[in-house]
């Protein structure tokens, strides 16, 4: 069974149509990234994806659960890390993890059990008593990173995970997120081609809501004939335009 | 438990923003002793403590709807909502989580409000009490407001909206810095159709024990407090089914 399964999925707006009929596989444990320039669907289809949008057409399966359907299964599988950073700027990074175990219901003896598991995963030691909002860029991200992965999803969204970042915050957090592969399904949104090259088992790329290709970035340079992945990408988009 | 655990958040972000306490406590503070010393030098009948101190208390209540717009539109531009959206917190764990904890503050403010008007020789009794109880309605109806206004506004805009225009209508409508009636005409009359001034006489009527005078200003800020949590409520599962 696939993690992800979508059928003609679409999201139209009053005069656009950010989503248009995308039908997507990704494998269960498979990091697959959604590559596109701005505005080209990505995070639509991501907020879709994770029944935080409805679809106005088609249909997705995650977890083998329909986005329509069944949105209270899907939510019980899914860890999402929205674009934005989506801590609590006044709470320690302890606190933010202790309100998502105790949004999620967690007891005393697992909500501990939880936060130091996390801690040593993501580094985040250090900074437990620290307030979320003081925090470095790249540290918030882990942290959110962290609260999307409090209940041991299946699947993971990371939503731009690196947008803003410098060169090694960027680098760490690429650490932190090959340190989660294989052991859950990742998709990740991103601009970035070397992140994308750097870290999918398979890449997307998408351009005004539509989904133009999918592949390894082997196949995708490849069947374009490019050196680097960037040209790749940039030969597909042009591609289409003409 | 969900929803505690939300509330339990909510109080602490607002607790723990230094501007809050500025704003919240020490405006109100600061001007319950500024216009106590005018009136020791200027004795004037509306800023005797017994008149002054309830209008101050519900002045600072209009906070409330500075602090909840903040800590909603924060959330929202945060995305911290949008997280949250994808948790088993249901709607009503959202509208609760946010009005509830602000509850206990509110009254905690109106509290110091009055320990200060007491130092200032307002007499203690036990109408103090039921005056702080008699503001919980007001106190919601701000809170509410805050809600209603942090599922339209932006972080910027909710400053302007919440901490300027509406702290200084709130005030100038309720008869706090000067008596409404020496005003009289549309002013008057838009001011008695609005719960502002009857927040702050229902206060007063409580402090100075006569309650019968109270229950007519009581209903005007229940209706108006019933009115914004109907509209913050679906104001706020509007953005929510946007999202």
């Amino acid at each position: 069974m696939n993690a992800i399964q979508t059928t003609n999925l679409t999201k139209r707006y009053k005069n656009l149509v950010a989503v248009d009929n995308v039908n997507l596989s990704i494998r269960q444990g498979e990091l697959f990234s959604l590559l596109g320039v701005n505005g080209a669907g990505k995070t639509t289809t991501i907020k879709m994806l994770s029944c935080l949008s409805k679809p106005t057409g088609g249909d997705a399966f995650v977890g083998g659960h329909s986005i329509l359907r069944e949105p209270l299964l899907v939510k019980g599988q899914i860890g999402v890390s929205p674009q934005e950073t989506a801590v609590a700027p006044h709470l320690t990074v302890q606190e933010n993890l202790e309100l998502m175990c105790g949004i999620h219901g967690f007891t005393k003896e697992k909500r501990l059990a939880k936060i130091q598991e996390l801690s040593a995963q993501l580094n985040l030691g250090d900074v437990l008593s620290r307030k979320a909002g003081k925090l470095s860029g790249g540290w918030q991200r882990r942290l959110s990173i962290a609260m999307a992965l409090i209940t041991e999803p299946d699947i993971l969204f990371l939503d731009e995970p690196t947008l803003g970042l410098d060169v090694i915050a960027r680098s760490e957090l690429w650490d932190v997120i090959r340190a989660l592969k294989g052991r859950i399904t990742i998709i990740l949104t991103t601009h970035y081609m070397e992140e994308a090259e750097a870290l999918s088992d398979r890449v997307g790329i998408m351009k005004s809501g539509r989904l133009l290709t999918v592949g390894t970035p082997e196949e995708l340079m490849k069947s374009t004939g490019a050196q680097r992945f960037e040209d790749a990408f940039i030969a597909i988009i042009k591609e289409e335009k003409s | 438990m969900r929803m505690l655990t939300f509330c339990k958040r909510c109080a602490m972000e607002i607790l723990r923003d230094p501007l809050n306490l500025l704003f919240g406590l020490g405006f109100p503070i600061v001007l319950l002793l500024l216009l106590s010393a005018i009136q020791a030098n200027i004795p004037v009948p509306l800023f005797e403590i017994a008149h002054l101190a309830p209008g101050i208390a519900v002045f600072g209540l209009s906070f409330m709807t500075l602090f909840s717009a903040t800590l909603v539109a924060r959330d929202r531009e945060s995305a911290l909502l949008q997280r949250l959206y994808t948790t088993p917190l249901r709607s009503a764990d959202y509208i609760l989580g946010y009005m509830l904890p602000m509850l206990p503050i509110a009254a905690a403010q109106s509290a110091v409000c009055y320990l200060i008007a007491i130092l200032l020789g307002l007499p203690v009794n036990v109408r103090i009490l039921s005056a702080i109880l008699l503001g919980l309605p007001a106190a919601l109806f701000y809170i509410a407001l805050g809600l209603l206004c942090g599922s339209v506004f932006n972080v910027k805009q909710v400053g302007g909206i919440c901490g300027a225009l509406l702290t200084n209508l709130s005030a100038w409508l309720s008869g706090v810095w000067f008596d409404l009636e020496l005003v009289g005409g549309a002013f008057g009359r838009i001011a008695n159709a609005l719960p502002f001034v009857h927040a702050v006489e229902l206060q007063r009527a409580a402090v100075s024990g006569s309650m019968a005078g109270a229950w007519p200003h009581l209903l005007v800020v229940l209706g108006y407090t019933l009115a914004a949590s109907a509209g913050a409520s679906w104001l706020f599962l509007r953005q929510m089914n946007k999202q």
